[in-house]
Formats: structure tokens, C-alpha cells, sequence
């Protein structure tokens, strides 16, 4: 993170891309259901007073002013809660003014001067607000209907808002008492009392406060839990609840319908208590979300989260590494050997347990879910829905698949094209998809899933699919194909979207058409060593799927020895080792080495002779040849003997030595558990050196 | 403020400037400014890297960072020689690329006064002399004091060229 030299800016920035992200997703939620909950305006409200303050502390005026004309229109949200609000055109108002924040803290971080001008925005905003105020105002069901002759898309920001005669909220709330106050439950009894005024209903767990004295300790331990139902709004509640007597905490969180109450019932079947007049839980949509969401968010909240700079975390995984040696320089040292020291032992297994389970962790440090690049996904398919004029659902599985920090940067790029690219090419527009039969609007299913050592992630969409024939001759006109068309598989063809250069459409729109997406697409997959698969059906559809290592830092490796050195080969590469029979070995003229095996012949590259070390052991009899594949060549590599498989920590060469570029067959390197090096050959590179010229 | 950082930058430096690291090797005694300097270590367990050139010892692992170990006597043309318990490596950082040099035996650091530091003399042959940036004289002996960066960047391809 080296966006400055000012910690306080790298901090303002950190935070401020942050909440935009937590802003963004907000709006998105909040835009799909349709109507702005009461905790969405009170997060956005709270994110741009916090926005406000800290762009305001950094004299960044321009945002300072955009977040307080924004705070201004979801206060008035908040506290007037008027009925008829246009969603589409707040939430685009809000995305527009979260698009301004974003490119200035990118002015930032790049060290520009942030000088965009929100004036523009602003004004729209306060206009806005002004509409709202005065629909607010008159209040009167002509307006309503006014608003409705222009089309508005209408929905209702909050419950409360909802006619008076369906005007029931539902609130969920946890009462902490002060440590020590003794007597939970004749309190919480109070609290209850005290509700019976204003409540229609209410549950509460524990059930029995009164006569179990158990339940005091609950109370202490986990809060007091209160489900209502009141004709009253959210203020007046928790204004009643505040005056209890010794409270530490209360959160109070607004349910949108009964739907909380079912959930509760699941949760603690016959705990629940009815106080006051009966009435049967209903069923609604919303709720449950809603009572997720404030969960999610109050979990947030507990699961504090720091955010470490990368290069910190390599430098404790060197730590780490160290230790891991340091410990084996002492448990297995010379001095001890032949020594009898059972308490010895015992300690040195509990160090190596501890050193083992801290090696995992710092690994797990460094593994994100891909949620944060998805949800990313979702902005991307509103603005251009909105653009083309096409209806198509995102549909996400699998986020919580997490992935090395270094592998998911590489990762928001491709997607964000394949996405793109599915939309404007893939997915019809409406009315040609309902002549199809499909459903009136498209489906992308974003997908991500773990596979051995790769992760999966699949984006498959419902659209018209890949046209082969067109693709074949845009290629012959492009002079890109590089085999007989005849020859060709599917996949093949398919996979020739993907060249630079490569467009089937005829005329260059803001989102596609110049040849340029799908190649960084492969060329980012291909940077950290994974792969891009296109699968196809006309009408159908369209899948693309991405595989990707789980992490560069770690590979499952072979160790062998040649001669003193070691070398480790991926074990992904490794077909079979095996010792062959001597009559299986041929030499042709030209002094190439072949081993024939189950009746195919492959090339043989002694390592000893190809890395130059000295060995004993030049005969292959003596020795263990090791099969390995890449990109479908195939390869036996001769070595001395196999040392055996461990998980190895890749670590670039030094850059002195990259430099010299001689360094053709390796990888890296790798430390083993004594601390020597071992040296990673790259299969790809020697494979590719056994092919002729 | 501005100025009292750069002051503090300017203190820091002068606590290293004039101070030179001194090594031997055969008879020769070399310096090299502290400033490049970050450890000195005992000889450790080189892994040998195919293709290099050959004062390019291989790598060693500096608790648990890979770092290149360069022979510099070999890098002068001299006569290898076997490691031993003297043998030790200097870990340098020179523009931010980190090097171990083998060298015969570490001395002392020495800070030599500006006035005792003298130009090599001019070499009729021309090259005989680029590694070495200036020449040192301490009492009655003479340091060669390196020129660190041509250490790394001075390359065969060069030396080939003037040899054909």
C-alpha cells in the first residue's frame, strides 16, 4: 500500500474504500428488494457521516460537501420516512455520488491533486430532496397519484410509512444489563411490564423469568431477548427501553414482518412466552432477510477486522519458515544423538505441534474469499442492464471459496470482462428471448468452487450461446486460425474468442467490440498459472470456466535427489515414477535417450546432465525416472532417488540471479525442513526444451 | 519541519559516511562502504544454480530469505580457495538487490579521512582496474576500496567482447 507517505492518508484512504464498498452494497441489496429498509438507510446515513467527517478532516471539500448532501437526503429518509420515494433514481443519485468518491480517492492514490468537482451532483441531490420534502408535505393522496401518472417507480421506504391500518411494527431487542446488577430477571420482568403499555405483543426468551432462577444467568450471559409488535414506531420504543433501570446495552433492530417471530420459534421452540393478546405468526418475505442482514451486521461488528499490508504477512511466513528450521536445528541436532531424554522428546513433539498449527494459520491469513469480487459483479450487471436495456439475474454460489490475497487481484479483471461479455453478447434482449421461450429475463450464475488444489470459477450464462460458424469466419478473415478448420474441436473454436483482436461484433459499443476483453482474460488467468475452458450450446447458452491454483505459495511437491542437490517437482505434473528394465531403453542415432513404456516411447532428460551435477548414478537401472506432463508433452526425468512428497513454500529466485536469465528448468526455490535449499524444476520449461529446434 | 527531517538525514548519513568496511583476500586488503553493508555472516551451505557464471556461487538461505553468494575471488580472477572457519560472508544491499560476498576473512571497520582517499592510478591496459573506485591509505597499508555496483552489474558479456 504505498499510496503515500502519510500514514493518516493511507488510512483515510483505507477506510474510505472501504465504506464506499459496504455503501455500494447497500444500495445494490436495497435496490433488488425494491424498497430501502430502515437499517439500509441508517448504514448508508452512518457511512456518509463518517465519509463526511474524515474527507472533511483531510480538507477534501468536494467530497465532505457530496457526503453531507447525501447524509441531508437520508436524514430527511430517515427521520420523515415519507411514503412515495423513486428508488431507481435515489439509488442511482447515491451511486453516482459513490462513483465521484471513488475516482477521487484513485486521484489520491495516485498522488493527483483531488480536484473533481461535485457541484453538478450535489445540486441534483438537493433537488431531489426538495421533490421529496414537498410530496412529503402535502402529503396528499392526489400527489400520490400524480407521481404515479409519471411512472414513478414507486415503493415505500419503510414500514412505518405503510397505511395506518396495516401499521404494526416488529422489532427485535437485546437488553445487556450492567455487570453485577443482580436479580436479571426481575428486571427484565420490569422491561416487559413496562412494555405491555405500548407493545401488542411480546416474546421473550428466557421464557420463564419470574420463577427460574436459570434463567437470571442466561439473561447475564446472553441478554435479554425481546421480540415486539407495536402500533408505535422505532423512536418511541427506544426511548421506553432506555429508561430501564442499570442498562449497559440495547440493540434494537427493526423487523420488517412477523416473519422474525417464526424464526425465533425455530430457534427456542417452547421458550417463547405470550404476554399480552394472542395471535398467530404470518408469513411474509421480507423479514427473515432483514433479521439476517441485522445479524450479519451485528456479527460485523464482534468479528472485529483488521487489515494487515501483505508484505507484512510474507515477512511472517519467512519468520515462520525460520522457526520451522530452527526448530528441526534443535530437535534433530548431533549433540543430542543416541541420547535417552523421554521429556525431551515429549516437548519437542508439543513444539513441533504448535510450530505445525502457526505454519497453517499464517497460511489461512492469506486466504480471501472471493465474496468481495463478486459482489463486485453486481454493479457491473445493474449499469449495464440499465444501459442496454436487457434484464438479466446474477446469481452467486460459492463465495465463501476463498483463495490466496496475491491470486485474487488477478482474479476482478477477467471476471469483470467475462461478465461483460455475457451480458452485451451473451443474454438476449427481452423480447428475443421470449420468441425463444426463455424466461423473460437472463440468468448469469457466477459460480466458485474448490477442485484438489484448484478452485473452479464458472460463469455460465442463458443467453444464445456461441455462434461456431461465425466465429470460424471472423478467424479466416482475422487470418487467426492456426490449424485446418476440420481439425478443429469445439473447444477449440471456442477458445479462439479469447485471441487478441478477436471480436464477432461488427461495431464498437462503450461495453465490447474491440477485440480487447477476452484476451486480458486469458492472459490474467494464464499470469498465475491457470486456465480458461469455453463450453457452448447455440441457444443455450454459454459457460466459461477459470482454473485457478489456490495459492502461488504453496505447492504440493516430489523432493529428489540428483547427486548433493535437491530438487522438488510439482506434484500436480507427475504422472508415475518407475524403474525401468534395460532393454526398455532406447538411443537413437543422434544420441536421444527414449524409454519405452506400455508401448509408448517418450523422451528421456537425464537432470544430473541438465543441471550439470555430479552423481554417482548415470545408469538408468540404478536410478527412478519420474513421468511428468505438461501442457501434454510428456517427459521422464532421470534422477537419483525420490526423497519424498511435502508440501514446499515457493520463493522466487533472487532477482540477481533472474536477471541473468540463465535460469531456464526452475521455478524457484524452496526451503526444506533442515533449512537447505531445494531448487523447483519447472516442468513446463524443461518439456519444452525435449521438443525438437 | 521539512528542514529539522533533513537534518536528521544528513546526521544519519555522516555517521556512516568515511566508515569502510575492510576484508582480505590473498594479500590484498579491500574495503567497502558500511552503508552497503547489512550482516556478516560465517560460511553457510551453498546450493549451486546451473548455467551461471562461475563466481556466482549459487544461494544460501539467510533465515529464510533466498539470497545469491558471489565469490569474490573468483569475481577478481584469483585463485579459488577452500572455505574454512575464516571464510565469511559480507551481505550486501545494493540497490536493493541483496548479495553475499565470500571473501577470505572480515578485518575491522575502519573511517578513513576524506584526504587519505586518492583516485586509482590510470592503467595503461584500461580494465584492470574497474572494481575498484578509489584507493585507501591506512598507516602504512593501502586499501582498495570497491566500487560495489559494477561488482554486480560489470558483466561477462562485456569482457568477451574485448577479448575477441
Amino acid at each position: 500500500m504505498k499510496y503515500s507517505n502519510e500514514p493518516m492518508l493511507d488510512m483515510f484512504i483505507f477506510e474510505t474504500t472501504q465504506l464506499i464498498e459496504q455503501l455500494e452494497t447497500a444500495i445494490l441489496s436495497s435496490e433488488k428488494s425494491n424498497c430501502y429498509t430502515q437499517a439500509a438507510i441508517n448504514e448508508i446515513f452512518r457511512i456518509m457521516h463518517t465519509i463526511k467527517g474524515c474527507s472533511a478532516m483531510m480538507l477534501l471539500d468536494d467530497i465532505s460537501s457530496l457526503a453531507h448532501a447525501i447524509e441531508d437526503l437520508f436524514y430527511f429518509l430517515r427521520e420523515e420516512k415519507p411514503q412515495n420515494v423513486d428508488c431507481c433514481t435515489l439509488s442511482d443519485l447515491v451511486l453516482e455520488g459513490v462513483d465521484f468518491v471513488k475516482v477521487e480517492m484513485e486521484k489520491i492514490k495516485n498522488g493527483d491533486a483531488a480536484d473533481g468537482k461535485a457541484y453538478s451532483l450535489i445540486d441534483n441531490i438537493k433537488a431531489f430532496l426538495a421533490v421529496l420534502k414537498h410530496s412529503n408535505t402535502s402529503g396528499a393522496p392526489a400527489d400520490t397519484k400524480e407521481h404515479n401518472s409519471e411512472k414513478w417507480h414507486k415503493n415505500c421506504v419503510s414500514r412505518e410509512a405503510a397505511p395506518p391500518s396495516a401499521a404494526i411494527n416488529f422489532f427485535k431487542a437485546v437488553i445487556f444489563f450492567e455487570e453485577g446488577c443482580e436479580m436479571e430477571n426481575i428486571r427484565a420482568f420490569e422491561v416487559v411490564h413496562n412494555l405491555k403499555g405500548i407493545a401488542d405483543e411480546v416474546y421473550h426468551i428466557p421464557e420463564n423469568i419470574t420463577d427460574n432462577s436459570k434463567s437470571s444467568e442466561i439473561i447475564q450471559r446472553e441478554g435479554f431477548k425481546l421480540y415486539i409488535t407495536t402500533h408505535y414506531p422505532y423512536e418511541q420504543l427506544y426511548e421506553l427501553l432506555m429508561r430501564t433501570v442499570l442498562l449497559k446495552k440495547l440493540e434494537l433492530t427493526e423487523a420488517e414482518s412477523r416473519d422474525d417471530i417464526p424464526a425465533l420459534s425455530q430457534a427456542a421452540h417452547e421458550m417463547c412466552a405470550r404476554v399480552s393478546e394472542d395471535g398467530s405468526p404470518g408469513k411474509g418475505g421480507n423479514g427473515q432477510r432483514e433479521a439476517d442482514y441485522a445479524e450479519a451486521q451485528h456479527v460485523s461488528i464482534h468479528n472485529s477486522i483488521i487489515s494487515v499490508n501483505v508484505n507484512k504477512l510474507d515477512r511472517l511466513m519467512d519468520r515462520i519458515g525460520e522457526m520451522v528450521i530452527a526448530e528441526a536445528m534443535v530437535v534433530q541436532n548431533p549433540d543430542l544423538k543416541g541420547m535417552q531424554m523421554d521429556n525431551f522428546q515429549k516437548a519437542a513433539w508439543q513444539l513441533n505441534k504448535i510450530v505445525g498449527e502457526i505454519q497453517d494459520m499464517v497460511m489461512s491469513i492469506r486466504m480471501v474469499p472471493l465474496a468481495d469480487t463478486f459482489n463486485k459483479m453486481h454493479r457491473i450487471v445493474r449499469d449495464m442492464c440499465r444501459k442496454l436495456d436487457k434484464e438479466v439475474e446474477l446469481e452467486i454460489t460459492g463465495e465463501e471459496t476463498e483463495v490466496d490475497k496475491n491470486i485474487i487481484e488477478h482474479i476482478s479483471d477477467p471476471l469483470m470482462h467475462l461478465i461483460r461479455n455475457s451480458i452485451d453478447h451473451g443474454i438476449e434482449p427481452p423480447e428475443e428471448r421470449k420468441a425463444a421461450g426463455k424466461p423473460h429475463s437472463g440468468r448469469i450464475a457466477l459460480e466458485a468452487r474448490n477442485a484438489g488444489s484448484d478452485v473452479l470459477i464458472i460463469v455460465k450464462d442463458d443467453g444464445r450461446g456461441l455462434n461456431r460458424e461465425r466465429i470460424l469466419t471472423k478467424a479466416r478473415e482475422n487470418d487467426l486460425l492456426l490449424k485446418p478448420e476440420d481439425d478443429m474441436s469445439d473447444r477449440e473454436i471456442f477458445s479462439l474468442i479469447f485471441l487478441a483482436g478477436f471480436s464477432t461484433k461488427d461495431g464498437v459499443s462503450e461495453y465490447s467490440g474491440r477485440g480487447v476483453g477476452l484476451d486480458v482474460v486469458t492472459k490474467n488467468i494464464e499470469k498465475v498459472g491457470g486456465s480458461v475452458q469455453v463450453d457452448s450450446v447455440m441457444g443455450r447458452g454459454t459457460s466459461i470456466t477459470m482454473k485457478i491454483p489456490l495459492t502461488l505459495a504453496i505447492i504440493d511437491g516430489m523432493n529428489i535427489q540428483v547427486g548433493s542437490a535437491r530438487y522438488t517437482i510439482p506434484i500436480i505434473s507427475i504422472m508415475q515414477s518407475f524403474r525401468p528394465a534395460e532393454n526398455d531403453i532406447i538411443t537413437d542415432p543422434d544420441g536421444n535417450e527414449m524409454v519405452m513404456l506400455r508401448g509408448c516411447c517418450y523422451p528421456v532428460l537425464r537432470l544430473h546432465e541438465h543441471f550439470n551435477v555430479r552423481t554417482e548414478i548415470t545408469e538408468f537401472t540404478k536410478g527412478i525416472f519420474i513421468m511428468v506432463e505438461s501442457e501434454h508433452k510428456v517427459l521422464c526425468i532421470f534422477a537419483d532417488e525420490l526423497l519424498g512428497q511435502q508440501q514446499v513454500v515457493i520463493k522466487a529466485l533472487p532477482a540477481y540471479i533472474r536477471s541473468s536469465g540463465k535460469t531456464r528448468g526452475l521455478a524457484g526455490c524452496t526451503l526444506l525442513g533442515d533449512g537447505s535449499i531445494s531448487l523447483i524444476v519447472d516442468i513446463a520449461g524443461l518439456a519444452g526444451l525435449s521438443e525438437p529446434g | 519541519m521539512s528542514n529539522t527531517v533533513e537534518n536528521v538525514m544528513e546526521m544519519e548519513e555522516d555517521t556512516q559516511k568515511g566508515r569502510f568496511l575492510t576484508f582480505s583476500l590473498d594479500r590484498e586488503s579491500f574495503g567497502i562502504e558500511i552503508k552497503y553493508v547489512t550482516e556478516i555472516i560465517g560460511i553457510q551451505t551453498i546450493t549451486e544454480i546451473p548455467e551461471l557464471p562461475e563466481y556466482v556461487k549459487g544461494i544460501i538461505n539467510l533465515r529464510g530469505k533466498i539470497i545469491p553468494v558471489m565469490d569474490v575471488r573468483l569475481r577478481f580472477k584469483k585463485q579459488s580457495r577452500e572455505y574454512n572457519d575464516r571464510t565469511c560472508v559480507i551481505v550486501v544491499d545494493i540497490n536493493d538487490i541483496s548479495i553475499g560476498l565470500i571473501v577470505d576473512s572480515v578485518s575491522e571497520v575502519l573511517a578513513i579521512p576524506e584526504q587519505d582517499i586518492v583516485e586509482p592510478p590510470k592503467m595503461n591496459k584500461g580494465l584492470s582496474n574497474r572494481y575498484i573506485k578509489m584507493i585507501a591509505k591506512v598507516g602504512n597499508d593501502v586499501k582498495l576500496l570497491l566500487d560495489c555496483e559494477k561488482l554486480l552489474t560489470g558483466d561477462e558479456l562485456e569482457d568477451l567482447g574485448k577479448v575477441l
